[in-house]
């Protein structure tokens, strides 16, 4: 198969590519989990010399992560403005921050010292949210290994009898085969493009109609390919997930979990600094 | 005359990522107007990618791409100064002239795909209209022709694809795989493009259809007398059918010139995985060990000419 960019996986060779998915998964429910748990300065600070550390573990190109972070800033600004404003505290710092309305109404603007803290914290925290799932799940965990680890980490689901192999199998077909319509759209818009076909000017209407070219032949093809890798699984006698073995056998290794080890201690560690009362504690 | 130019065109696929590749390496070449030229190279040689900067789908990364003389990716800013000082603009106002010649630019990028048709590889998965009139139409639609023209245009496209006039108001979906990708074909033929561009006409046809498909490539050159472009990776086609030939390998131009210039130079081929036609070899080796027979045979139907020819003088001499 060619190797397309697809979705965010980075190929490199890198201890953080190296752990085990079913323990990467692991790692970044915790990872999470620490985010949260952070409440005082030296806990985010910690925290954030945590994510660039694993950043830097994982030999990913810093321009790649902070581009991902772009779609963010709007949400940033929002709620870090509604936490500047809204949250209440003691320290005033705006005593006299007044806008004037007609009629000798006049609109007091109190901005806290807490309000600036908890707006600095939500940002770190998010950042480092995503960060951290991004470095530790979609940048280097291929998606078809993602789904594998989740198969086996949900099989005591089975005894429910939810369909764990079935969810996974599906999830791990769409996946697969995301890259392949990709191509296959941008295939399909250049042969229409080729006969002058405009996607791009025209009202919303027009725009959308310009794009049945598109969707009929891509819809048609998807089916097919459905049929065909149906047929294609039934000749080799695929009948669901019982009694199947796997090509690549997941082994937990020293290193997933020690890694696993060393973040349950990094939480510790966190509740630990977040005992000092240093500047400023959340609530 | 030359009708496409390329100089020096370099193209690389997701630059700056870890996806980077180069498809097309400083490639110089030239197009010959009036004939049917055969560009081969094995898989992934970069033929696909050379297809699509021809009609501007894409542009190259760096280079250029001359189509009668004109750089097909040029934009207002890098003509401007030089059609200033043509006759036809030198005579109007400044500002009157930058307003002609940016309509003029924008006017030549939009024909570009009508000039140049391209049919992609494996075409028929275009085919998305409910009858193939309507596909077929679908080009000369979006060229704002009129509905009597468009309609002469699809019944010449479907003479021309050697397919029965009956096929035109069934549904594209119906039809057998050669039937679709004759369809396809139709739908560019229909746009009455200056060049015609088939990436790999016959591929996955049996030998049958390939035949048909390629005659009747031959016999659309012939009564149009256009400039044809074909892909194939099969030397034998290539050279049946083609005047002069384009061959590519690892995204470098190899050679380029007729079918004679470029088998008499084996030595070329070697390393890149194609090779003479076979029928070729054959020849050359009956010469060798004393036959009568020239260099350039390519086809067998020529080569079974020749050998009668010879067997029959040889009965004569005995
Ligand atoms: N959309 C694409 N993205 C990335 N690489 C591509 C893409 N299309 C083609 N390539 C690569 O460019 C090279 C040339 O491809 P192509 O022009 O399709 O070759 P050919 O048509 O001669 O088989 C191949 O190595 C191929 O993998
Ligand atoms: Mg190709």
């Amino acid at each position: 198969m060619k190797s397309i960019a697809f979705g965010q996986y980075y190929p490199a060779d890198s201890p953080v590519h190296k752990i085990d998915p079913r323990a990467k998964v692991i790692l970044t429910i915790l990872y999470i989990v620490c985010t949260f748990l952070c409440k005082n300065v030296l806990a985010f600070a910690a925290l954030l010399l945590s994510a660039i550390l694993l950043t830097s573990l994982s030999k990913i190109p810093l321009r790649m992560i902070l581009r991902s972070l772009r779609p963010l800033i709007v949400i940033l600004t929002f709620t870090s403005l509604i936490n500047v404003f809204m949250t209440k505290g003691e320290h005033l710092l705006t005593p006299n921050w007044q806008i004037p309305f007609w009629g000798g109404h006049v609109w007091h603007i109190k901005i806290y010292e807490e309000g600036l803290w908890n707006a600095l914290f939500m940002i770190l925290r998010i950042v480092v949210l995503l960060i951290g799932t991004s470095v530790l799940l979609s940048y280097t965990t291929t998606p078809i290994a993602l789904t594998d680890a989740l198969e086996r980490l949900m099989k005591p689901l089975k005894l429910i009898r939810v369909p764990v192999h079935d969810i996974a199998m599906m999830t791990t077909i769409a996946l697969r085969f995301i890259p392949t319509l990709m191509e296959e759209t941008q295939r399909i818009m250049n042969a229409q493009k080729a006969r002058g076909a405009d996607f791009t000017s025209g009202g919303l209407i027009r725009r959308a109609k310009s794009l049945l070219p598109v969707l009929i032949p891509l819809l048609v093809s998807a089916f097919n390919r459905a049929y065909e890798l149906a047929a294609a699984m039934e000749c080799r006698c695929y009948h669901g997930g019982k009694e199947k073995t796997k090509m690549k056998i997941l082994h937990l290794r020293f290193g997933d979990v020690l890694a696993v080890l060393l973040i349950v201690a990094f939480g510790v560690g966190i509740v630990f600094l977040n005992r000092f009362g240093f500047y400023y504690t959340m609530k | 005359m030359d009708k496409i130019v390329l100089d020096h065109v370099s193209f690389v696929y997701n630059p700056g990522t870890p996806f980077e590749k180069k498809a097309l390496d400083d490639v110089s070449l030239s197009i010959e107007a009036n004939c049917i030229t055969g560009v081969i190279g094995h898989t992934g040689s970069g033929k696909s990618t050379m297809m699509m900067l021809l009609n501007g789908l894409s542009a190259p990364s760096s280079g250029k791409v001359f189509l009668d003389g004109y750089d097909i990716n040029s934009s207002f800013k890098d003509v401007f100064p030089e059609w200033l000082k043509k006759p036809e603009y030198a005579t109007m106002r400044k500002s009157a002239a930058k307003k002609a010649i940016k309509a003029e630019v924008a006017k030549r990028k939009k024909t570009l795909c009508f000039r140049v048709g391209l049919v992609m590889q494996y075409p028929e998965y275009q085919l998305f209209e409910e009858t193939v009139y309507k596909d077929i139409a679908y080009g000369p639609k979006n060229m704002g022709l009129s509905e009597e023209e468009i309609k002469e245009r699809v019944y010449e496209a479907i003479r021309f694809s050697g397919l029965d006039e009956s096929i035109l108001q069934k549904s594209p979906f119906d039809l057998s795989g050669g039937q679709k990708r004759r369809v396809a074909i139709a739908g560019v033929i229909a746009m009455r493009p200056e060049v015609l561009v088939l990436d790999e006409p016959a591929a996955g046809l049996d030998p049958r259809g390939r035949e048909q498909i390629f005659r009747e490539i031959c016999r659309y050159q012939k009564a149009t007398s256009s400039t044809v472009i074909m892909v194939s990776h099969s030397m034998e086609d290539m050279a049946e059918y083609c005047q002069n030939m384009i061959v590519l390998a690892h995204s470098r131009l190899i050679a380029q010139g007729s079918c004679n210039e470029v088998f008499s130079n084996v030595s070329l081929l070697e390393g890149t995985g194609l090779d003479i036609p076979q029928i070729t070899q054959l020849t050359r080796l009956l010469k060798q060990s004393g036959l009568e027979l020239p260099e350039d045979v390519y086809t067998v139907d020529r080569a079974v000419e020749l050998l009668k020819d010879l067997y029959q003088s040889k009965k004569g001499t005995v």
